[in-house]
């Protein structure tokens, strides 16, 4: 069966979406929270009135099942008109094999160079002078999310650091209430033991170890506090957390089962949809850190190459229509994220928001995500060894450190 | 249905003599390109891309046996091997149980045997996908069935094996041998309707009990349909995947992952065809080892009646 598939892979690429029809453009995503959906049917909704072209909406849940997804329909010759990835290196094989379409004519025109902030946000898209990919949004990692009402009621501060967060949080079990909503899945995993990470940490620390990829580093006695703090958290999840989608753990902070969740800002459209106000209702904590330092990274969408002339035009079409100001104010307004350029109207950016903006125009306040730095196989590989310490508490925390080690030191 | 599987199942092939035909050659040519094209050609190409560092689109820098170096220095392989070996087993062990069982009781002529059976039958009809959504629901501790019970005020009652590493492959297991035992069932049913009455009236005369004619003499009778069954669950067991994918995307940790979502993940999410090749290598190895072998025993040489 794996031989026949990649069998088709290699010849399937010279005959690319013989299937796709004309000017009905099929676009995978994994946005399918409340939030999320309101967000891409602002998308699908502009660009259905732009004329003819009809956006065909194949939503998937969970990233890494959408990711698969697209890979194997462009390897198999069925690609589809565009696809979400994050602002990473996930898709730099399909450039390289040149599957994807080449978007600089149109992005030359509108000069994206010079109106993409912060310039990182395009870097992934970039590949021998071409433009690859449109980034949609900025979206941030290191947030915790907690419920106000829950913490006046068992009469604690809300934590701006771990060590806060590990001194309150047995308080917070003895009151009754869930002190973590967390969702046991791969990269929920991975994304708490990120956040820790960044938190308990620093930029230079986190520098050599996914950048600069030194296995010292990743051995370090400040690696095992990682590992130490991330480990200390388990006892404060409940039992239904295995296999829990994110939005459902937020919408246990939403209605005051937990008293917070680490998740990126996109949590905000879920409690903005649930109609919360933000510092009154929900609170949004940076970090937590004592210098709070949020990762930049984002979504952005590859169309792969047709030999369509109609869908090679929509296409272009939507590629364009994803960086209209109106669209991205629209957008980013509903999804809780932030836009790709400076120049768009955000009348309605809350408390939350605000928060994140302002540490945005401090550059020392941002990082660059893990994956830009590593291969989505070395990233694939961490989240296993997290996923694996997360949920077998016997695992040592020496075990999971030379297991880190040795990952970091094969890493390309 | 059933007659046809009877009969298969019960007669074994008498070697032909006649001189093989210009027609049947061309009659049966189709069906070997295609079983030399994508069988023997792709896997040999796969296996091939194992010895090869290539990532997401294959290549041919040869690096040995460095992915199987890797392949087993992997945890998260060694286990999914241990998972498959502990899940094959049990899978396959109570399914041909529950479905013999299940064949037994229709056996007694019942009263709506069509309609027990049709009931039998139909998780298999399921997709693998939907069976593993379901029991997903039911095995999740704030709405499926444990909640429904401790409500109707037993307490303690715990039933939510999926949360728990240590038993979640024992939820995917219920799950897995509700969806396949019926078609155990109707492979039974079929031997054991293909059994000669004159035995039962036999054992009947010698004061045989029920129980003790169906274990001692209509069991051994029943070998071809046993390792029918057999054959039918084990290559269910290697390759399953959607139901891991639907019911607990391999968690609680590593706790229910299996070989084929490690080839998977590995040729298209990770990009890296090497490994995954590597990996689908090995799960063709203990095929070709093991039941390859004991399938030519069983059905391509001849019978030494």
């Amino acid at each position: 069966m794996m031989g026949k598939k990649l069998f088709a892979a290699t010849i399937g690429a010279g005959f690319m979406s013989a299937s796709v029809q004309a000017a009905n453009i099929e676009v995978i995503h994994w946005w399918t929270s409340g939030g999320e959906q309101k967000a891409v049917t602002v998308l699908a909704e502009e660009f259905n009135k732009l004329g003819n072209d009809k956006w065909m909406d194949t939503a998937v849940a969970l990233g890494e099942n959408a990711r698969a997804l697209t890979m194997q329909r462009i390897l198999g010759g069925d690609a589809p008109g565009a696809a979400q990835f994050n602002t990473s290196r996930q898709f730099e094989e399909l450039i390289e094999e040149g599957l994807l379409l080449d978007l600089t004519p149109v992005a030359e025109k509108e000069g994206w160079t010079n109106f993409i902030r912060p310039s990182s946000i395009l870097n992934p898209c970039m590949k021998d002078g071409g433009i690859y990919c449109v980034p949609v949004n900025i979206h941030s990692n290191q947030w915790l999310w907690t419920n106000k009402k829950v913490f006046a009621d068992v009469g604690v501060k809300e934590p701006h650091t771990w060590e806060e967060f590990l001194t309150v949080a047995p308080k917070i079990r003895d009151a009754g209430y869930i002190p973590l909503a967390f969702g046991g899945q791969g990269w929920q995993e991975r994304h708490v033991f990120d956040v820790v990470m960044i938190g308990v940490t620093d930029e230079k620390f986190w520098n050599s170890v996914w950048k600069d990829k030194d296995p010292k580093a990743a051995s370090s006695d400040k690696m095992r506090k990682v590992f130490e703090t991330f480990g200390a958290l388990r006892q404060f999840t409940d039992e239904g957390a295995p296999g829990r989608n994110w939005n459902d753990a937020t919408n246990m902070v939403i209605t005051g089962k937990a008293a917070a969740q680490v998740m990126g800002d996109w949590a905000r459209g879920e409690f903005a949809a649930a109609g919360k106000v933000a510092e009154v209702d929900y609170g949004c904590i940076p970090g937590p850190a004592k210098r709070p330092s949020l990762t930049l990274g984002g979504d952005a969408f590859i169309f792969p190459k047709s030999s369509n002339k109609n869908l090679e035009a929509a296409q272009l079409k939507l590629a364009s229509m994803m960086l209209n100001p109106t669209i991205q104010a629209k957008f980013n307004n509903t999804k809780g994220s932030l836009p790709v350029r400076a120049d768009v109207d955000l009348k309605v950016a809350d408390a939350c928001m605000k928060k994140g903006l302002a540490l945005l125009d401090d550059p020392k306040a941002t990082i660059t995500p893990a994956n830009n730095y590593i291969t989505e196989d070395t990233n694939g590989q961490v989240q296993d060894l997290v996923s694996t310490f997360w949920n077998e508490p016997s695992m040592s925390v020496d075990n999971a450190l030379s297991i880190f080690k040795g990952i970091i030191e094969d890493a390309e | 249905m059933e007659e046809t599987m009877a009969n298969t199942a019960k007669v074994s092939t008498p070697r032909r003599t006649k001189r093989i035909q210009i027609s049947s050659l061309l009659a049966s040519a189709p069906m070997a390109i295609v079983a030399i094209g994508v069988f023997v050609v792709c896997v040999g190409y796969s296996v091939m891309l194992s010895f090869t560092k290539s990532r997401l689109f294959p290549n041919f820098n040869w690096v040995g046996l460095d992915q199987y170096e890797r392949l087993w220095g992997t945890s998260r392989w060694v286990v999914s091997v241990e998972n498959l070996f502990l899940y094959g087993i049990l899978f396959i062990a109570f399914c041909l149980v529950s479905g013999f069982f299940m064949a037994v009781f229709l056996d007694q002529k019942v009263r709506f045997e069509s309609g027990f059976r049709t009931l039998f039958l139909y998780p298999y009809a399921m997709s693998l996908v939907v069976t593993g959504l379901v029991w997903q629901w039911m095995m999740e501790p704030s709405l499926g069935v444990q909640n429904v019970i401790q409500r109707m005020g037993w307490e303690s009652f715990e039933f939510a094996p999926l949360v728990d590493p240590q038993y979640a492959l024992y939820g995917v297991l219920i799950a897995a041998v509700w969806q396949s035992s019926g078609l155990v069932m109707a492979l039974m049913l079929a031997g054991l309707r293909g059994i000669d009455g004159e035995i039962w009236k036999a054992a009947r005369v010698d004061g045989i009990p029920a129980w003790r004619t169906y274990l001692f003499i209509v069991l051994p009778m029943m070998r071809p349909v046993m390792i029918t069954s057999v054959v039918l669950l084990a290559v269910g067991v290697v390759r399953v995947y959607d139901l891991i994918v639907a019911q607990t995307g391999g968690g609680p940790g590593m706790s229910t992952e299996m070989p084929a979502k490690f080839v998977i993940d590995h040729i298209t999410a990770r990009g890296n065809v090497g490994l995954g090749m590597a990996a689908a290598t090995m799960m063709l190895l203990p095929v070709l080892l093991v039941i390859g072998p004991w399938i030519y025993r069983e059905y391509v040489r001849p019978a030494k009646h």
